[in-house]
């Protein structure tokens, strides 16, 4: 009981002590484990949200809808405008709108609202010009998939209904004047529903599949009706990849079509047992014919609304492993500065009869307990902070749930938590612990490792330089860390760049117009911070505890005539020079971990990745100014005067 | 082991120290036979660099010897592993150096119960045998007080009072005045004045002729071996101030 109130007390007060650089331990670890807390927590948010929207819509069990398509008739190709090679003769295969109609018949229904026509639209409000999925609807409302109103009124002849994610990223409300295909429609209501896949991805017919890999893969195109028109390819209205939603009146939507034979069309089928939707869905498995048919279940569409969201978890994870990196870094660096710090420390603990054992659990246990509480702040700031990752979009009714904290999340969040701490300091805890009790108790100053070559290339140049660079070889282990950390920093900027450069080539529309490339965007510039501000608390620690590992060898450079600058100079010259190999190795480490990560090859413009390396060096210059200006500052009679107190 | 008359508490024989290889060799202890009876206070001076501090470590188990035997209490502990040399530190022998050693956050009391807790007491005796020797020497009013709040000669009273802890077979000391004022020096001896009186064995080592005149026995040294050895009647006079001339 003693022994335990003993190492309890000694972490303690050792805590307080060090105030600052525990905090810096503590911030270090609690960088990765709030990021990692955040991607953990990310899963089945949005399932009550889209359930609330559900009964609020009388949504329906399972979605089914048809298209038309686009048949060649003939071999021959030609090359269209955007350089793409199309049929040269092709015909309209209309939607299979007998095969929707059986569907509602089936037994296990018990209701259903549709075949309703829909069709791809060009949409004009404002400045913004983008495709739409324009659905026809029932103005006096339908027994499944009554979109529940935000705004305005529903449906009426020369009105339009718009989806509300997509009206709150175009900024539109009721009365607003909007085009589609050119005719001009007044907004007279905002509404939510359970019946779409959420804005971006919302489809109808054999598009879809495209959105749930579960189906057809290889689409194959219908055969052609006796019936079937040649048409031009340029009317075909291509399904775009990423589409908002607004509703008419079904004559209006009629009115948009310059063919009927273009339409596609949807019906919403209500089941008997909603949790038998995926079932229902299977048993009717699109054959692979484009016009069939695609049924998507309520569970589907639910899935596609949390996928939202864990990407942005997927996100997180990944980058939650790249600060726990960085964070064991800044705890080595850490660690060895406060460990050699507490040379006498251990020393008198042994002289009073603590074993090598004891040593180092004191040793080590404050670290554990800044590692627990380190697991516990990022448990709670990362549950906490969720809810900014987790925002469905206005698509749904209500805001999302309060994110899963489950055990096991609790469980891995300790673990690395504890796995940082305890990787970074076992091993010169150990070493501490084995140290000669004389030895520890006189705390000599380590003596520098020697190393004939840098010593023989480092005469050569200017003093600072020469200084910084011995300084810098003096401790090849801090230097490794040095470099390490800035190494995962760059490595995680150029994946950034990567991920920001991806984001704004796949999105070709109006780039406001995709809430979810924002959310993901903003959440890219929180690590882009946290990296950093981890990086530069690196930079600066490792500098003052440069500063004071090397205090003996500048004072004497200083009494043999170095100035102050030139001490400066050389002590962040010893951090510059590591952050400019790190900087380098750095880039081809982003880029693989990028390439990792996504199936995209695009790699951020040269001009960005050349202008890391040269940034990085400015940036640590700069960080390392005011540490290695105090250092260099320190006076030269007091310094060597302790040294000999020794 | 025994207390008796005959059996010395602390007994090196043939003991050698010594750093280094070939030409940079240092024979800091250079066959010491010693033997240090119970509630004997033995004064070890020599010149800097003479091996009396690596000395005074090899006999209280900080540093091993590299030839010879060290004997406490009856025991040999130069064979001993580092934990039970560890545990033999903590039990058998009360350090008090030159430098103070105090652990900086904790305060008076809790630096003097730290050897207590390690031996495994519980907090709560720990705690009274500490506050037991702070009033021993004379501290009961700083027990709460951090070290940096204390001055030169209450730090190192506090270091005694912890070296006294565990009730030690023997005290090391090495230089405990060496970083105090005069004032503070006289406190100091008055105090090991009181560990003689009381029984202890102390093995002092000292630059400080007025320390050193506190002793039984004083042991010159000179290049690790032992050249001279007095018996004084100092340590017994009653007389400690006037003879250290630090009284007026």
């Amino acid at each position: 009981m003693g022994r335990v109130l003993l190492v309890g007390r000694l972490a303690a007060r050792s805590v307080r002590r060090r105030a600052v650089e525990s905090a810096l331990l503590l911030l270090a670890i609690m960088a990765a484990t709030t990021t990692l807390t955040l991607g953990l927590a990310l899963h089945g948010v949005t399932d009550s949200p889209y359930q609330r929207t559900k009964e609020a819509t009388a949504g329906p069990d399972v979605v089914a809808s048809a298209g038309p398509d686009f048949v060649p008739t003939s071999d021959g190709t030609v090359v269209d405008d955007e350089g793409f090679r199309q049929p040269a003769e092709a015909a309209v295969v209309p939607a299979d709108i007998a095969a929707l109609e059986e569907l509602a018949e089936e037994s296990g229904v018990i209701a259903h609202s549709g075949p309703y026509p829909a069709i791809v639209a060009d949409l004009e409000v404002d400045a913004v010009t983008t495709e739409v999925w324009a659905q026809g609807h029932d103005p006096d409302g339908a027994a499944v998939d009554r979109p529940e109103l935000t705004a305005g009124r529903w449906l009426e002849a020369g009105g339009v209904v718009v989806e509300a994610a997509f009206a709150d990223v175009l900024d539109v409300g009721v009365g607003d004047r909007l085009a589609l295909n050119g005719d001009r429609f007044e907004v007279v209501g905002v509404a939510v529903t359970a019946a779409a896949l959420p804005y971006t991805d919302v489809c109808f017919g054999w598009v879809c599949t495209i959105f749930t890999a579960e189906e057809v893969i290889n689409p194959s195109s219908p055969p052609v009706p006796s019936t079937a028109r040649r048409v031009d390819f340029e009317s075909f209205p291509i399904p775009p990849d990423d589409a908002g939603l607004v509703w008419l009146t079904e004559e209006d939507l009629r009115g948009l079509a310059s063919e009927q034979d273009l339409l596609s069309y949807v019906v919403n089928l209500e089941l008997a047992e909603p949790a038998a939707a995926p079932a229902f869905v299977s048993g009717h498995a699109a054959s692979g014919i484009t016009t069939e048919p695609v049924l998507l279940s309520w569970q589907d569409l639910r899935d596609a609304y949390r996928e939202l969201v864990e990407v942005r978890g997927e996100v997180l994870v990944t980058f939650s492993w790249l600060l726990a990196v960085l964070g064991l870094a800044s705890v080595a660096v850490l660690v060895g500065g406060r460990l050699a710090d507490q040379t006498r420390r251990v020393g008198l603990l042994k002289a009073v009869g603590g074993t090598p054992r004891l040593v180092a659990v004191v040793l080590l246990a404050e670290y554990v307990v800044l590692a627990l509480v380190a697991a516990v702040g990022g448990l709670a700031v990362g549950w906490l902070t969720a809810r900014l990752f987790t925002d469905p979009g206005a698509g749904l009714l209500g805001s999302a749930g309060a994110p899963s904290l489950t055990l096991a999340t609790a469980g891995v969040v300790t673990a690395v938590a504890l796995g940082v701490a305890m990787v970074a300091s076992l091993v010169p805890a150990l070493r501490a612990a084995s140290t000669s009790t004389v030895e520890a108790l006189a705390d000599k100053a380590r003596p520098p490792r020697r190393t004939p070559w840098l010593i023989a290339l480092a005469a050569r140049l200017p003093a600072p330089l020469l200084l910084g660079l011995r300084t810098a070889a003096r401790r090849p282990r801090r230097m490794v860390l040095s470099t390490l950390s800035i190494v995962v920093t760059v490595s995680g900027i150029v994946t950034l760049l990567a991920a920001r450069n991806e984001i704004a080539r796949e999105w070709e529309g109006p780039s406001q117009l995709d809430p979810d490339a924002a959310q993901v965007d903003r959440l890219l510039l929180v690590i882009a911070v946290m990296l950093i501000a981890l990086a530069a608390l690196n930079a600066v620690f490792v500098t003052w505890t440069t500063a004071l590992d090397a205090r003996h060898s500048t004072a004497l450079a200083r009494a043999l005539g170095a100035t102050p600058r030139a001490v400066s100079t050389a002590l962040s010259a010893a951090q510059v020079l590591p952050a400019l190999a790190g900087a380098v190795l750095a880039i081809p480490g982003g880029l693989a971990l990028w390439s990792a990560l996504s199936d995209e090859a695009a790699n951020p413009p040269l001009w960005q990745l050349l202008a890391v390396p040269p940034a990085t060096v400015l940036v640590v210059a700069v960080l390392t100014l005011i540490p290695a200006r105090l250092g260099g500052r320190r006076p030269t009679a007091e310094i060597l005067q302790a040294e000999l107190a020794r | 082991m025994s207390d008796t008359a005959d059996t010395p508490v602390l007994r090196t024989r043939g003991l050698r120290k010594q750093y280094g290889k070939g030409e940079v060799l240092v024979r800091a202890v250079a066959g010491v036979d010693l033997d240090v009876a119970s509630g004997e206070t033995v004064a070890v001076m020599g010149p800097s660099g003479c091996g009396k501090s690596t000395l005074l470590h090899v006999l209280g188990g900080l540093d091993r010897p590299s030839e010879g035997e060290v004997w406490l209490d009856g025991r040999r502990i130069d064979r001993l592993g580092e934990k039970a040399l560890a545990r033999m530190r903590r039990e058998a022998v009360g350090f008090v150096f030159q430098g103070f050693h105090l652990m900086d956050e904790l305060t008076a009391v809790e630096n003097v119960e730290l050897s207590a807790l390690l031996a495994g007491n519980s907090p709560r005796a720990a705690r009274r045998r500490a506050t037991e020797l702070l009033e021993r020497v004379g501290l009961a009013d700083r027990a709460g007080f951090l070290p940096a709040a204390l001055s030169g000669g209450q730090r190192q009273r506090v270091a005694i009072a912890r070296a006294l802890c565990n009730e030690p077979r023997v005290v090391l000391a090495d230089e405990p005045t060496g970083n105090l004022d005069s004032a503070a020096t006289l406190d100091v001896l008055r105090l090991f004045e009181s560990l003689h009186e009381a029984g202890h064995t102390l093995v002092i080592v000292t630059h400080d002729d007025r320390i050193a005149a506190t002793a039984d026995r004083l042991i010159s040294m000179r290049d690790g071996a032992f050249v001279d050895e007095t018996r004084l009647a100092g340590g017994t006079s009653g007389k400690l101030g006037a003879l250290a001339g630090l009284e007026g």
